[in-house]
């Protein structure tokens, strides 16, 4: 599945909820269940500023494809993790580069985009982008 | 007669929603919420005599420069320092830290040792730390103990002939701790070591009275106690601030300039270059009536109520642990649950309209003490109620029940 349908994907799923509560129950559902990352990788260099969660994320190529693992200490902000791993995870760098992330938007969690706000999620999606860059030079 | 239904009425914000649901304001120690009776001294400022101060001749100066040194007597007062030329207009605290840190630049000499203690805002660990580096001194840190409490002794181990500064809060933000500032200041006189205490934090709860303290520097900024933001205050003694050369140069501090050579102003002008905050000397000024009004013995007791209320409700959900648990605290409670991180609890917390700050609180050394990456830290004001302690512990079970 490409980018564009995953996040339709998610959106669907988040439109089913009523309320922020239940939202924040299934993010916390999310962040429990996000596969763990090898411990290897939970270095200084793979820590993102500027969050007040810690959070690491690692990416590798798996033939063409971009995989990226990650995790935090905060369980809201796995949750965020989880969601953008699954829209950008196993994707082709160039596709990553040019993903929008309008999604977030849409599923509610609007809030956390801002680049004020302390969980980083602006920067999570900057790394991810570019790890796909720097990828992308080594594809091509 | 202290009536906290009273009181919130004068403060507008205290009837808004967030998230749907009434505020319940918690953090009182990054910033106080502003009484109606200090916006309108903004809004007479600038709707009745916004004028540029100390030079024009004109009415509207005049009676702006005359609010503006009416503000600066009323703080003089308040804090009871012996002259009003003692009391700088700055920024703010940090501003107010690092005007002595840099005019030390010139004073200190290589292997002067600056003592801090160990329970510092970043704000009051950088300068010094910068100043070390500018001029070869060594800084060294006054311990604490599990409880968040400085151990004295080995302060006055620390203390030696070669001690020129202590710097010190006199409240921990992030624990609430007070300190025995009292001690500190006259175990460092006995060495002859100045004293700047950081009083950002107990200015809201404590009146200082600075001769009582024979304190050589203290810095409170306004907007922790009602006032506006991007104003506060520096006092000196005369004699250390006359010793100290100008933190900037600019108008408003100068005697006589030519282009060989300038005469500085006399206290306080030397060092309030530039056109001040006037209308935030003049609201800070209101927000002193306003708290004096209601009278700081009454804010005391009754914070101090607020206090022992939320930590035995708190202190009733399991997991639940206090950092900072000295005898003598203002009503700040730092706390984690045990096996969630601060950031998610404060997220829920949010959603349920309730504002903590979460984080390391500019404290990172304190977090490193306890190895912890942060805390929850619920603080309270004189216009806060035991209901409003109700939601939040009720919020921070939810939290829990959400999160574990």
């Amino acid at each position: 599945m490409g980018i564009k349908e995953i996040q339709q994907e998610i959106i669907d799923e988040f439109s089913m909820f009523d309320d922020w509560m239940q939202r924040y129950e299934y993010m916390i559902e999310l962040g429990k269940s996000l596969p763990l990352i090898d411990e290897k990788y939970k270095t200084e260099d793979n820590i993102i500023k500027g969050c007040q969660s810690k959070v690491w994320v690692h990416a590798e190529l798996d033939e063409d494809k971009l995989v990226f693992t990650a995790d935090s200490d905060a369980i809201i902000t796995k949750g965020i993790i989880a969601i953008l791993i699954r829209a950008f995870s196993n994707q082709k760098p160039q596709d990553i580069i040019a993903a929008d992330t309008g999604f977030i938007d849409e599923i509610g969690l609007k809030e956390h985009l801002s680049p004020t706000r302390a969980n980083g999620l602006l920067s999570m999606i900057k790394q991810m982008k570019l790890y796909a860059v720097a990828y992308q030079t080594q594809l091509s | 007669m202290f009536d906290v239904n009273t009181i919130r009425a004068d403060f507008p914000i205290l009837g808004r929603k967030v998230n749907g649901r009434p505020l319940v304001y918690f953090d009182n120690a990054a910033t106080s919420q502003t009484p109606k009776q200090v916006i309108d001294a903004i809004v007479h400022y600038y709707s009745g005599y916004n004028a540029n101060i100390h030079r024009g001749v004109h009415t509207l100066s005049q009676e702006a420069t005359d609010k503006y040194e009416q503000a600066r007597e009323k703080i003089k007062v308040h804090f009871n320092a012996a002259q009003s030329k003692e009391i700088i207009f700055t920024s703010g605290t940090t501003h107010g830290i690092n005007l002595v840190a840099n005019g030390y630049s010139s004073i200190l000499k290589r292997g002067d040792e600056i003592l801090v203690s160990a329970m510092e805002h970043h704000s009051n660990i950088v300068p010094w730390q910068m100043l070390a580096a500018r001029t070869g001194a060594i800084l060294k840190v006054i311990p604490m103990n599990t409880d968040g409490v400085l151990i004295m002794d080995e302060y006055e181990k620390l203390l030696s002939e070669r001690t020129k500064l202590v710097f010190c809060n006199h409240v921990s933000n992030a624990l609430g701790t007070i300190n025995p500032i009292e001690e500190i200041i006259k175990k460092a006189h006995q060495v002859e070591a100045k004293v700047l205490i950081d009083g950002a934090q107990a200015a809201p709860h404590i009146k200082a009275d600075l001769q009582a303290l024979d304190v050589d520097f203290y810095t409170v900024s306004a907007h922790k106690m009602c006032g506006p933001t991007g104003i506060g205050i520096l006092y000196g003694k005369e004699q250390w601030l006359n010793e100290l050369p100008p933190y900037q140069g600019g108008g408003e501090m100068i005697a006589e300039v030519t282009f060989e050579k300038t005469t500085y102003a006399d206290l306080p002008h030397k060092f309030e270059a530039g056109t001040p905050n006037i209308c935030g000397g003049i609201a800070f000024g209101a927000a002193l009536d306003y708290m004096n009004s209601i009278g700081f013995d009454d804010i005391a007791t009754y914070e101090n109520e607020l206090l022992h209320y939320a930590t035995q409700k708190l202190l009733g959900i399991e997991g639940l642990k206090i950092y900072g648990t000295a005898k003598h605290k203002t009503s700040v409670i730092s706390f984690n649950i045990e096996g969630l991180h601060p950031y998610d609890i404060g997220t829920i917390l949010d959603k349920l309209g309730i504002a903590v700050r979460t984080g390391h609180h500019c404290a990172q050394p304190i977090m490193d003490f306890y190895g912890i990456p942060g805390t929850v830290r619920a603080s309270f004001a004189f216009y806060n109620m035991k209901t409003e302690i109700d939601t939040l512990v009720e919020g921070v079970r939810r939290a829990k029940d959400m999160l574990q």
